[in-house]
């Protein structure tokens, strides 16, 4: 069935579709609809979750991984400062190993204040241990959501579903409402190795010293490296689970099947544009109109930022001419987080096109498509080379 | 509901390994230890980094047996709501759902999420041993640290405020149980938390716990020292049942007769070495205020009292 919602409905249907049992969240613009509109749901009994109104974004997620903990699906959803507000419950929730979904509805940071879109608040957290996965549009929003607690459940590493601040959440859009049937089959019921329980008592996230250590009978258990280690090695092996999982949800729901790069007229094209979020599919009219010109370009819209899809990335665009890297968001003194990613991810291939990296639309700056296609006109060149500092579109100083 | 345990029908099964980590003479260990045989086996614990996590022991070896969730400082509250969310979505509320704090963890950085929890409802006990200042991290001043006392963050003068009236501050949140209780009368305690489980929703026990390497005594004084507290009114047992204060224990059997002089307290500590003699009769005048509120039934010098009667 096709319904039209906002972004942040189709979020929230997506989170009632995989049966939530705990919801914590802590309002924040531009995510608020969400949370108010799961909370409707549990009100109105038509969702039999908990849903607890906390007094803080780092409370929000304490919810989460101390429901997680004691074995119950959990969600979660922020913006912006409150995600930031959360850092430290990031890394707990991740070195705890735990299977926690959360919505970043991505919103630029202040200070100085903004309620608009960039991507500074989730690329600021990519090293918090956390898969990273971004939607372009409504359908990919509440599909993302029903594969992240796949995803998160399967290698026990909590996943955030990020998605553009009122370009995405606040629009309308027809999208496709998954069948609960086909969400039972596709999502399992959560059922962790182990949680907090008197009949068989653990003591979690006690405190771990630099060597590793034997236990009562004398088996050594990990040390602090190693429990890290791990965490890297599993998030590294997911890469392979997202792939599993896309086919899956293929196969069930006849949608998707682009792990990791959904390419627009890539084939045929030497130059391609890479960006995360709703951008990929504002970027594909300006493909349309530049094609129409002569100039073989297309466009690539990356859905997973974090395990780093590097080899999908070098496989991908290693034998193209150029690369051209969008990002609303910087690693201040660098570049684009995602800018230099690509660069090393690309560095093995002897044969490797130019890249290039453009920062737009910070704080909710308009993204103009006559921009867009300026910047890739004089891109898309033979000529062009490799760039160490990022330019700026839009930028009127 | 009065229950009078004693030394002789206290259960004998022992949730607390010994040979833990905790420091000799530490108040906490004899709580722990005594507050965990009320809450029973089935209890889900949860705790923030003081010095219970140390007491606890280190990966993979527990001193604990029962389920226990270590969590960041600032969460704990917010985690029993979060580990209480669970239980009722799987059908488990019978489990009892208890917190473990220090006073920086209840008091300053943790009672955020405490005052949330409390006004949300969350059906838990939080207990907040007070050993006065941030003892794990090597005896830093807290919100709860007295006035006059050496701590390495106020070392040379000791602190210049008083103590947060946390147990106040729960009061005012309008909670069917808070008690105050001592290391020292660990029976007391005891049947204090039995009696907290017999309420729904939060519940708070504000426990004064000795600590010889933070306060400066030997640490076979620490039963000692805690009763002396109590013994000269500094620290007062009292229960707020429904919101009716009463005083409990060793405190109200001291109601109408002499207390000792608080001085024979800071004596015995090095932490009030620095203490005048203007200092000591300044507290000496508090406390009698204090405990002719008490007598007066009125309590109006006495904050604490004073909201647990009006409500």
């Amino acid at each position: 069935m096709y319904i039209i919602e906002s972004g942040n409905v189709a979020a929230a249907l997506g989170v009632k579709l995989a049966e939530a049992a705990v919801i914590a969240a802590y309002p924040i613009t531009p995510q608020t609809p969400l949370t108010e509109k799961l909370s409707e749901l549990v009100d109105a009994g038509e969702m039999d979750a908990q849903y607890i109104p906390v007094e803080s974004e780092h409370s929000a997620l304490a919810v989460c991984i101390a429901a997680s903990s004691t074995g119950s699906r959990t969600f979660t959803a922020t913006s912006a400062n409150g995600l930031l507000y959360m850092n430290e419950q990031l890394h707990w929730a991740a070195g705890a190993r735990l299977p926690i979904v959360m919505c970043v509805v991505n919103r630029g940071i202040g200070a100085p204040w903004t309620v608009w879109n960039d991507h500074q608040d989730s690329i600021s957290q990519r090293d918090a241990g956390w898969i990273q996965l971004y939607a372009c549009d409504h359908q990919q929003i509440i599909d993302s959501v029903l594969k992240a607690f796949r995803l998160a459940e399967t290698v026990s590493v909590p996943v955030m579903v990020c998605y553009d601040g009122y370009i995405l959440s606040h629009t309308y859009m027809p999208f496709e409402l998954p069948e609960a049937d086909q969400v039972k089959k596709f999502l399992p019921a959560f059922t962790p190795e182990y949680f907090l329980d008197p009949a068989c008592p653990k003591n979690l996230n006690t405190v771990t010293l630099p060597d590793i250590r034997p236990d009562v009978r004398g088996n050594a258990a990990p040390g602090y490296m190693e429990i890290r280690h791990n965490l890297h090695t599993d998030m590294r092996k997911s890469l392979d689970v997202i792939t599993d999982i896309e086919k899956d949800f293929k196969e069930i729901f006849g949608r998707g099947g682009y792990p990791f790069i959904e390419p627009y007229r890539v084939n045929d094209a030497d130059y391609v544009a890479l960006c995360m979020g709703s951008l990929s599919y504002h970027l594909r009219d300006v493909i349309d109109m530049l094609r129409d010109e002569g100039i073989a370009v297309g466009v690539a819209g990356l859905r997973v930022y974090r395990p780093f899809p590097d080899k999908a990335i070098a496989d991908a665009f290693a034998h193209k001419k150029g690369l051209i890297v969008f990002e609303k968001a910087l690693s201040y003194g660098n570049q684009g987080a995602l800018f230099a990613d690509v660069k090393a991810a690309l560095y093995a291939k002897a044969d490797r096109p130019f890249v290039r990296n453009y920062i737009l639309g910070l704080g909710g700056r308009e993204i103009q498509t006559s921009q867009l296609a300026d910047v890739l006109r004089s891109s898309c060149r033979p000529s062009s080379t490799t760039t160490d500092t990022p330019e700026w579109i839009g930028l009127k100083l | 509901m009065t229950v009078k345990t004693t030394i002789l029908n206290l259960p004998e099964e022992e949730y607390v390994h010994p040979g833990n980590r905790a420091c000799s003479g530490c108040g906490l260990s004899i709580i722990y230890r005594i507050a965990l045989k009320a809450l029973g086996r089935d209890t889900i614990l949860v705790v923030p980094p003081s010095c219970l996590t140390v007491l606890q022991g280190l990966y993979p070896i527990a001193a604990t047996q029962l389920p226990c969730l270590n969590v960041t400082f600032a969460s704990t509250a917010a985690a029993a709501t979060g580990v209480l969310g669970a239980l009722r979505a799987q059908g488990r509320e019978k489990t009892t759902v208890a917190a473990w704090a220090g006073d920086g963890g209840t008091a300053d950085i943790g009672l955020q999420a405490l005052s949330g929890a409390c006004e949300r409802g969350e059906n838990f006990i939080f207990f907040c041993y007070d050993n006065e200042a941030y003892m794990n991290t090597g005896v830093q001043r807290s919100g709860t640290t007295p006035r006059h006392v050496l701590t390495t963050t106020t070392p040379i003068t000791g602190k210049a405020q008083k103590s947060k009236d946390v147990p106040a501050i729960m009061a005012a949140h309008g909670l069917d149980y808070v008690a105050t209780a001592s290391a020292s009368y660990p029976l007391d305690l005891y049947d204090k938390t039995l009696k907290a489980k017999t309420f729904y929703g939060p519940r708070y026990l504000h426990i004064q716990t000795p600590c010889p390497a933070g306060w400066g005594f030997s640490p076979e004084l620490s039963v000692k020292i805690g009763r002396l507290a109590v013994e000269t009114g500094l620290f007062t047992l009292y229960e707020i049942e429904n919101g009716q204060f009463r005083l409990t224990g060793q405190s109200a059997k001291m109601l109408g007769k002499k207390r000792l002089p608080v001085r024979d307290y800071f004596k015995t500590q090095t932490r009030f070495k620095t203490l005048t003699d203007d200092n000591i009769d300044e507290v000496q005048e508090e406390v009698d205020l204090k405990w002719k509120g008490y007598e007066n039934d009125c309590a109006l010098h006495a904050g604490i009292e004073y909201q647990g009667v009006k409500s």
